[in-house]
């Protein structure tokens, strides 16, 4: 366990190479926090991946993860050469094992991801400390498990955890604004004179209507329909002890911490492969070196058979943007004012303004959509995989679709005091895609548990409009 | 910037809810008993030490979209075409798994891997051998030899060679002043000798009689071999001496191996009183009730020669004189129920016409999931003798 003089030279290998690394990096323009490395064994690698951060609360599907993760790799099926931690400073952790080539590519793309942490606006708002928060979230579950049993909270976590995903990415918003609104109270704004007057004030008679409405109604809760499932429920809920809401809480800011991450995958990990690809071409390796990149490389943006790989699309992506904007086009040159040699601006700008629906939806063209040979595909007749589409711009909308609210069917809260009853009301806002409806009512059931009362869903199923109903002991729909 | 190499030899947090996960994985197990006892892979395992079974209440739910209803996005070689078929979905997993409601095929499920002998932990947690009554005891004794003793005398393969050369040396030692070997004697020579440890252990032998005639189909002879699967393993575990007998009739009876028991192939009529004549005799040569405790357990499809019922009846309350137990399984047609053969099936004639009725078990298995409760009828915690 003691390092030896072996592993003391190893370190100092991997010191000079990351002084280096650093050197052509900020060189190049990246702007990343200060990065601490450390050397893992796989063990400590996969707790890490599994958990997301290390030293975050306790739960079996973690276990379950690091099971399935740990197994991958003894198996030699996968593995994880690193994770980076979004904090300040940062942290990163490389796979003990790792060849100097490895990890030096590893630096390179991990100083992306960082930079990537610290300017990418949607960014802006994640908690630096992260690290010290899951940890004394940690300590405080370990606390309610102790108090209350560790069957309770655990089947307390597996309901949160259903709906985790239902927060609203914009919740900073909310919660300054909350703080401002102490601090002053609201004056109607005042609009400057236009002459599209009529149309506002067309507007304003449609709010005047529905307020109408509203009164007619009463008031309604909430005013608005609410994304924001955990919250709301932890604020709403009749049933809940205060340590559960304390328990929704902590969840509720672990999921604000890595939402970012989910709304930018694409994006970031392309960035990542960019630079890894940009900064090893330009340090001195030995042809050996170089060809054992060029083949680590090729292996992280390689294309996935059938399904998509996020690092190769965003590569591809992004090395076109580099592309057009250094030479453009007669066409885009009269027509948009773009100036030749102007690429790496460009990216800068991007990695600071896009998410990957953004991302997707400016920067797929039709001549990417042909190269990478995407296309549309789904089931026919229940029994075969057909590609059934291969117009590019359904292939970047199909793509945008996926992309939306992270991948997860958006789902609202209408009513918290239905049927005058405290019964929760959901809506699925049906966008084409239709939910998997054993594991909607499942997770009807975990909210059951959270609100106490009956719950709703209104969705789509089989093309009819219908809503899902569950009372505590039974399942139906009309 | 720095880089760092930590002792994380304590860090155990990802082992530890590795174990809450096993736990809860467990704890379905022990919930899904009942269906998972005669699940194939287990069944049919076939020595293997570990199999893997779907257990459903490991899904982390939440709202998801049906995968299969809608579009995706993916990447071909460069050479793809509207209209190639990409994939193909595969019906169902393995055999036997029928559809539950709402129970589509290719909905991913979460699969253990779990040790057979962990449930059969489980599942024996419940059962005891019924009746084990004190039978005389001398006769049951089992012989343990061990080599525990040295003597100056014995045969010569049983010469302990390092005690003998040791014995030298020190003779020598004393005679000569120096430790060296020299000429060994016959007073230098030490055998090793043993002791023998007997062990009084009640002893029990299993009479598994099967009905291998023409009606007994897959589905009957299935049900008859997971429930004698466990009962095997659970004897084999639970007792030290136990002996098992096999019996397999149709018209005629004969006694065979475990594995022709369960591989046999099936053909002609049945005639039960065959099964139970044969057992009798066995009884008679090898096992007398004196010493030993005697489990008979049969399992038909009640299709019996109708001219053969009186007999039948009355070897079986000439068995159960014998016997500690006397267990009969009666296997129905998959997905049907009972009503075909309410009237001249084997087990109402059993519960009309047995004299002794006290020992007896009878039950009716319809579907898969009646294993374990018969498992648990035969073998429940009742009328021990403790």
């Amino acid at each position: 366990m003691v390092s030896t003089t072996q592993h003391d030279h190893e370190l100092q290998q991997l010191e000079a190479a990351i002084a280096q690394i650093w050197d052509k990096g900020i060189e190049l323009g990246l702007d990343p926090y200060p990065i601490n490395f450390e050397i893992v064994p796989a063990t400590v690698m996969y707790e890490i991946g599994s958990y997301a951060l290390p030293g975050r609360y306790s739960h079996w599907t973690f276990g379950k993860a690091y099971h399935k993760m740990k197994m991958m790799y003894d198996f030699g099926l996968s593995r994880i050469y690193e994770v980076v931690i979004n904090t300040n400073p940062a942290y990163a952790f490389l796979l003990e094992g790792n060849s100097l080539i490895q990890n030096k590519m590893i630096i390179a793309h991990v100083m992306a991801h960082v930079d990537f942490f610290k300017n990418n606006v949607y960014f802006s708002h994640t908690n630096r400390n992260m690290l010290d928060v899951v940890a004394t979230h940690a300590a405080r579950i370990r606390e309610y498990e102790f108090k209350y049993g560790q069957k309770t909270v655990e089947a307390f976590l597996d309901a949160v955890m259903s709906i985790q995903e239902h927060i609203d990415p914009d919740f900073f918003i909310r919660r300054k604004r909350s703080q401002d609104e102490e601090e002053r109270s609201p004056s109607p704004p005042q609009r400057p004179r236009t002459p599209y007057d009529d149309l506002f004030e067309l507007e304003e008679l449609h709010a005047e209507r529905e307020r109408v409405n509203e009164d007619e109604m009463e008031r309604r809760e909430p005013p608005r329909p609410e994304k924001d499932l955990v919250y709301y429920i932890m604020e709403h809920s009749p049933v809940l002890e205060p340590w559960q809401r304390d328990v929704m809480g902590m969840i509720h800011e672990e999921m604000e911490y890595f939402i970012p991450q989910m709304q930018t995958k694409i994006l970031n990990e392309g960035w990542a492969s960019f630079w890894h690809s940009r900064i090893m071409r330009e340090l001195d390796l030995s042809s050996e070196e170089f060809i054992e990149f060029a083949d680590l490389h090729a292996h992280v943006v390689s294309p996935h058979r059938g399904s998509l790989n996020p690092y190769y699309i965003g590569y591809k992506i992004l090395e076109d943007i580099e592309r057009r904007w250094d030479h453009p086009t007669p066409e885009e040159q009269q027509r948009f004012g773009r100036r030749a040699g102007e690429g790496r601006q460009k990216l800068f700008e991007v990695r600071e303004l896009e998410n990957d629906i953004s991302f997707l939806r400016n920067y797929l063209t039709r001549e990417l959509v042909e190269e990478l040979d995407l296309y549309i595909y789904q089931l026919r007749d229940e029994e075969e995989w057909v590609i059934t589409d291969k117009t590019w711009e359904h292939v970047r909308d199909q793509l945008v679709a996926d992309m939306t609210n992270f991948g997860f069917p958006y789902i609202e809260v209408l009513d918290g005091d239905y049927n005058r009853n405290r019964e929760l009301y959901l809506r699925h806002r049906f966008e084409g895609a239709e939910l998997d409806l054993e594991y909607a009512q499942k997770t009807m059931e975990y909210i059951y548990k959270m609100w106490g009362r009956d719950v709703h869903l209104e969705t789509v199923l089989d093309g009819e409009p219908v809503v899902l109903h569950f009372d505590g002991d039974e399942h139906w729909e009309d | 910037m720095s880089v760092q190499r930590h002792d994380w030899s304590l860090q155990r947090k990802g082992y530890i809810d590795q174990q809450r996960h096993k736990e809860r994985v467990r704890e379905a197990i022990r919930k899904n008993l009942g269906s998972i006892v005669s699940n194939e892979s287990i069944i049919l395992s076939d020595g293997k030490k570990t199999v893997r079974i779907p257990i459903r209440s490991l899904d982390e739910y939440r709202f998801r979209f049906d995968h299969r209803k809608k579009k995706h996005v993916g990447q071909g070689d460069g050479h793809s075409k509207v209209g190639d078929v990409i994939g193909r979905e595969s019906q169902g997993r393995g055999p036997g798994r029928g559809a539950g409601a709402g129970d589509r095929p290719g909905v991913d499920y979460y699969e253990a891997e779990v040790e057979i002998d962990e449930i059969a932990k489980m599942v024996f947690d419940d059962l005891h051998l019924p009746y084990l009554e004190e039978k005389k005891k001398q006769a049951i004794r089992s012989r343990q030899i061990r080599f525990n003793e040295v003597r100056r005398t014995g045969i010569l393969t049983n010469l302990d060679k390092r005690r003998t050369i040791l014995e030298n040396l020190k003779r020598m030692a004393q005679e000569t002043g120096k430790a060296r070997m020299g000429p060994i004697r016959k007073e230098d020579l030490r055998f090793r000798t043993w002791d023998e440890d007997i062990k009084y252990e009640s002893n029990a032998v299993v009479l598994a009689m099967m009905d291998v005639s023409g009606s007994m189909g897959e589905f009957k002879k299935y049900i008859a071999r997971s429930f004698y699967f466990w009962m095997v393993r659970f004897l084999r575990t639970k007792y030290d001496n136990v002996k098992i007998v096999f019996i397999s009739h149709h018209t005629e009876a004969k006694e065979v191996t475990e594995e022709e028991f369960f591989t046999q192939g099936e053909s002609g009529g049945t005639v039960v009183s065959s099964a139970y004549r044969l057992a009798l005799d066995i009884i008679k040569e090898r096992y007398h009730p004196a010493d030993w405790n005697i489990y008979p357990f049969h399992f038909s499809d009640g299709d019996n020669y109708y001219s053969d019922n009186d007999e039948a009846v009355r070897l079986a309350d000439k068995l159960i004189a014998t016997c500690n137990l006397f267990g009969y399984g009666e296997i129905g047609e998959e997905e049907f129920t009972s009503y075909r053969r309410a009237s001249g099936a084997l087990l109402s004639i059993f519960e009309e016409r047995l004299q002794n009725k006290d020992r007896f078990v009878g039950v009716r298995i319809d579907s898969k999931e009646d294993v374990y409760p018969a498992l648990k009828a035969f073998f429940g915690k009742r009328g021990e003798w403790v």
